[in-house]
């Protein structure tokens, strides 16, 4: 065998910019099982395991890497599901960067073992070589846990509590299931048939999934303990209710929350319409307010709808946006503009009511604010126009207000989301955890998915500790 | 899935449909309404449940036809089955004892009425119902309306039975008499809600009206159907579809719904002309 080159990270292949701004495939090719298993092999197996601690469902990175290395991918990514049960989702849209990879022992010297990537590529490996089916759990008699959302919190949640041999049952509010997964990250970015296969792997374990039930208005929270016969309930309802700048101009035809935006295309697949019924209008110069991963995803999807001009529109400086490195670097070479330390201050629009152009103020960076970002400054007379006839929202979103609105006995913080009592996310309500977005504010995939598997520990404790 | 159980004509357009949805029947509440999906590659659209039945866990709907998804939707028959039925949405309608509620419905706007109007009966307020449509052969649910309230104004544009004229203007003259009337409660398009607005703000009569904004998801989380009332905006799926008429932003609604005409149009003309699907 050859030397180990430990300096050779891999790039990952991609469609070209050109090609890939026109349609909605995936940008990432994905790895060969030759590169991915030399990637594998640069791992030097530290004993400390830094990367563990970096990751937030402490995935065992050394022990998978070392099968990938002997080429056994399938163990390899079985090996990783014993901790994280959607690993195709995570290795695409980690953060890996400001997490497991952050802290690889081989980033001091070289580049950091390709974590994200050698995830990626052995759980594809398994979805298209595997034939084996994982057994479905006999849970009946067992203790009935009710999970809320089957966005990755909830599916997190519910899987591990299935392997621990409970009965449980999602109420999502959807159609479809997996939450911001489905409706909010593009297929360009996540193709949806992995969101299926991974909650078919789900459902495997035996957890069983409702759709079209909204709890709070369909079934009460109450009503799941005390008729339902559920024994405990994980809230992962998340933070789906799009903020708006409170400009004036901001309900003129053309302005879109991202939310509102996304879910036409994704979840509704309105890039196929009238094939598909649910229209989406997008006109040729678009701004995109906000610069986190939504205002990418965002910039990046209405390209792909055939917009001519896609700007960014943001308040502070590069160096504050808070979307990950690669997608700004996916952005701008798709052809995006990124006009920063700028702020919208209207909206304005033509005599039938639809957006004509935005006024902006530029900005300037005074001192840092609590956040610890330097705040943005408007500079004085300093208004622009920039002529727009779509104007997408992303500066944010908030709790999912329907269930908390409607369970009165649930403690929730200032900001309106779920106050929880213990590192288990115990709330208010005695046998009711909750966990993600909902707890959090927006924040990853991984969080989410961290706070479900800890969920999923408290209520088995919560519900030993009762029988 | 859920089975159409029923499926009724009631006027040219017009069809109710009885539905399979046991989780929805057993939360409606007078002023809910379903989101509704008719197949794997639909639309989803808000529609009012008109009744509901907990214990055979039906709900009914009234659908009027005049688009591409409502028309599609009245092709279904009994016994298929429709992919998505979600709800109870939105917030029910506050309904406490007052004197006597007018009830005014322009076209299909009686349907969602209908449940309102048997709860303001059941506390034991008094419910004058004035209903409208172009001409007579168009009434619809007008048994119906007549047998739940205490009292029936009606009215045709074209004075082809009972009133000639607008419902508007039956409401101003009925309001003028004297007669008392402690609430009003107005549905239907979006310009005679308007205009009943109008009315009744001359007399300061207390005025509902259910907005039919255009939504997506019909649970809070998109805000394409937000609307300004009292110089705030409110997502009427959760916030309503119930608002007080006089501080409704009529003008602003009335263009926000025109947003997508042109692709309605060219839904309607493929759906029209029959044109199977090109896409994978
Ligand atoms: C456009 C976009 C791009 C993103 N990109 C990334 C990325 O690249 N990397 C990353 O790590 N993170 C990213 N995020 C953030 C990440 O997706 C979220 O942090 C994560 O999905 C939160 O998971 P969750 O389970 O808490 O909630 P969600 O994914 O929001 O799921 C909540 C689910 O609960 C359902 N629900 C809500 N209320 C009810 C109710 N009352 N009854 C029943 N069901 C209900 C909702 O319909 C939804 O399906 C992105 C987010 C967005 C919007
Ligand atoms: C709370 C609420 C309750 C309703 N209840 C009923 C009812 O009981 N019976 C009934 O027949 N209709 C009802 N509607 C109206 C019904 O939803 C629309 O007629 C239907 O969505 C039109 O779809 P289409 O494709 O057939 O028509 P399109 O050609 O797409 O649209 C025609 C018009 O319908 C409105 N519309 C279009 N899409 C939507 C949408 N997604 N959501 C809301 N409005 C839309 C627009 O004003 C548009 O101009 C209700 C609407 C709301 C908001
Ligand atoms: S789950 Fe995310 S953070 Fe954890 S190892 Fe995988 S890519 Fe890294
Ligand atoms: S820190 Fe890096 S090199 Fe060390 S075990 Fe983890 S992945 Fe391998
Ligand atoms: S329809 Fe999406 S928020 Fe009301």
């Amino acid at each position: 065998m050859s030397v180990r080159d430990f300096s050779a990270r891999p790039e990952m292949p991609k469609q070209s910019p050109e090609e890939r701004a026109r349609n909605f495939n995936e940008v990432a090719q994905g790895l060969s099982e030759q590169t991915a298993q030399a990637e594998a092999m640069r791992c030097l197996q530290c004993k400390t395991r830094p990367c563990v601690a970096g990751c937030p469902v402490e995935v065992p990175i050394p022990e998978f890497l070392a099968l990938a290395a002997e080429g056994k991918f399938i163990e390899a990514s079985l090996k990783i599901k014993e901790k994280n049960s959607l690993p195709a989702v995570c290795g695409r849209v980690c953060p890996q960067e400001t997490q497991c990879e952050s802290v690889c022992t081989l980033g001091k010297k070289f580049k950091p073992v390709a974590i994200g990537y050698m995830e990626r590529f052995v759980s594809d490996y398994e979805r298209a070589h595997s034939k084996q089916e994982v057994e479905r759990r006999a849970a009946d008699g067992a203790p009935k846990v009710a999970v809320i959302g089957s966005g990755p919190s909830g599916l997190t949640c519910a899987a591990d509590l299935a392997l621990m041999g409970y009965q449980v049952d999602i109420y999502e509010s959807l159609h479809e299931t997996g939450g911001v997964l489905r409706y909010g990250i593009p297929e360009f970015r996540l193709p949806k048939n992995i969101v299926d296969r991974e909650v078919a792997y789900v459902k495997q374990l035996g957890v069983r999934i409702v759709t079209n039930a909204v709890i709070g208005m369909s079934i009460g929270l109450e009503e799941l303990l005390e008729k339902e016969g559920y024994s405990a309930v994980f809230i992962g309802t998340g933070a789906g209710l799009p903020y708006f700048l409170g400009i004036p101009g901001e309900n003129l035809n053309g302005v879109y929350s991202a939310n509102e935006f996304l879910t036409r295309v994704n979840l509704m697949k309105a890039y196929k319409f009238p094939c598909y019924g649910t229209p989406v209008r997008i006109g040729k110069r678009v701004c995109v307010v906000g610069a986190g991963n939504v205002a990418m995803d965002s910039a990046r999807t209405a390209l792909r709808l055939g917009a001519e001009d896609v700007q960014i529109v943001y308040r502070r400086s590069r160096q504050e946006m808070p979307a990950r490195i690669e997608e700004i670097e996916n952005a701008e070479e798709e052809g995006v503009k990124l006009n920063l330390l700028t702020n919208p201050v209207e909206i304005v629009g033509d005599e039938q009511g639809i957006v004509k152009k935005m006024v902006c103020q530029r900005m300037e960076l005074g001192e840092p604010d609590a956040s610890g970002r330097r705040r943005p400054v408007p500079v004085e007379g300093s208004e622009f126009e920039i002529e727009a006839d779509t104007v997408v929202v992303a500066i944010g979103q908030g709790p999912n207000p329907v269930l908390t609105r409607n369970t009165k006995a649930l403690g929730l913080n200032k900001r309106g989301y779920i106050e929880i009592n213990d590192d288990y996310g115990a709330t208010s309500i005695p046998g009711v955890f909750a966990g993600g977005d909902i707890v959090t504010g927006a924040a990853t995939v991984i969080a989410a998915m961290g706070a479900g598997k800890q969920a999923a520990r408290g209520i088995d404790q919560y519900i030993r500790s009762r029988s | 899935m859920h089975r159409i159980i029923a499926k009724k004509l009631l006027a040219p357009s017009v069809y109710m449909f009885v539905l399979e949805a046991p989780l929805v029947a057993k939360a409606a509440k007078p002023g809910n309404f379903v989101m509704v999906r008719a197949d794997e590659k639909g639309e989803r659209i808000p529609l009012t449940i008109v009744e509901h039945d907990e214990k055979l866990g039906t709900i009914t709907i009234v659908v009027q036809e005049i688009g591409a998804s409502t028309m599609k939707l009245c092709e279904y028959e009994e016994g298929s089955l429709l992919a998505d039925v979600l709800g109870p949405c939105g917030k029910p309608t506050k309904i406490e004892k007052v004197g006597t509620v007018l009830a005014v419905a322009g076209g299909i706007g009686i349907a969602p009425l209908i449940p309102q109007i048997k709860e303001h009966m059941r506390v034991g307020n008094k419910v004058v119902t004035i209903l409208g449509a172009r001409t007579e052969n168009l009434y619809v649910l007008r048994d119906t309306a007549t047998m739940v309230s205490s009292e029936m104004i009606l009215c045709t544009d074209d004075g082809s039975c009972g009133f000639h004229g607008f419902v508007t203007q039956a409401l101003e003259e009925y309001i003028k008499s004297g007669k008392p009337a402690d609430e009003v409660v107005a549905i239907g398009p979006v310009r005679m809600m308007k205009a009943c607005a109008d009315v009744t703000r001359k007399f300061g009569v207390k005025t509902t009206v259910s907005l039919n904004a255009t939504m997506l998801d019909g649970t809070g989380m998109c805000g394409c159907c937000r609307v300004t009332v009292a110089g705030q905006t409110k997502f009427s799926c959760v916030d309503g579809p119930e608002f007080d008429a006089h501080e409704v932003d009529f003008d602003e609604l009335i263009k926000r719904q025109t947003f997508f005409r042109e692709e309605e149009r060219l839904a309607l003309d493929k759906h029209r002309s029959g044109e199977g699907c090109r896409c994978r």
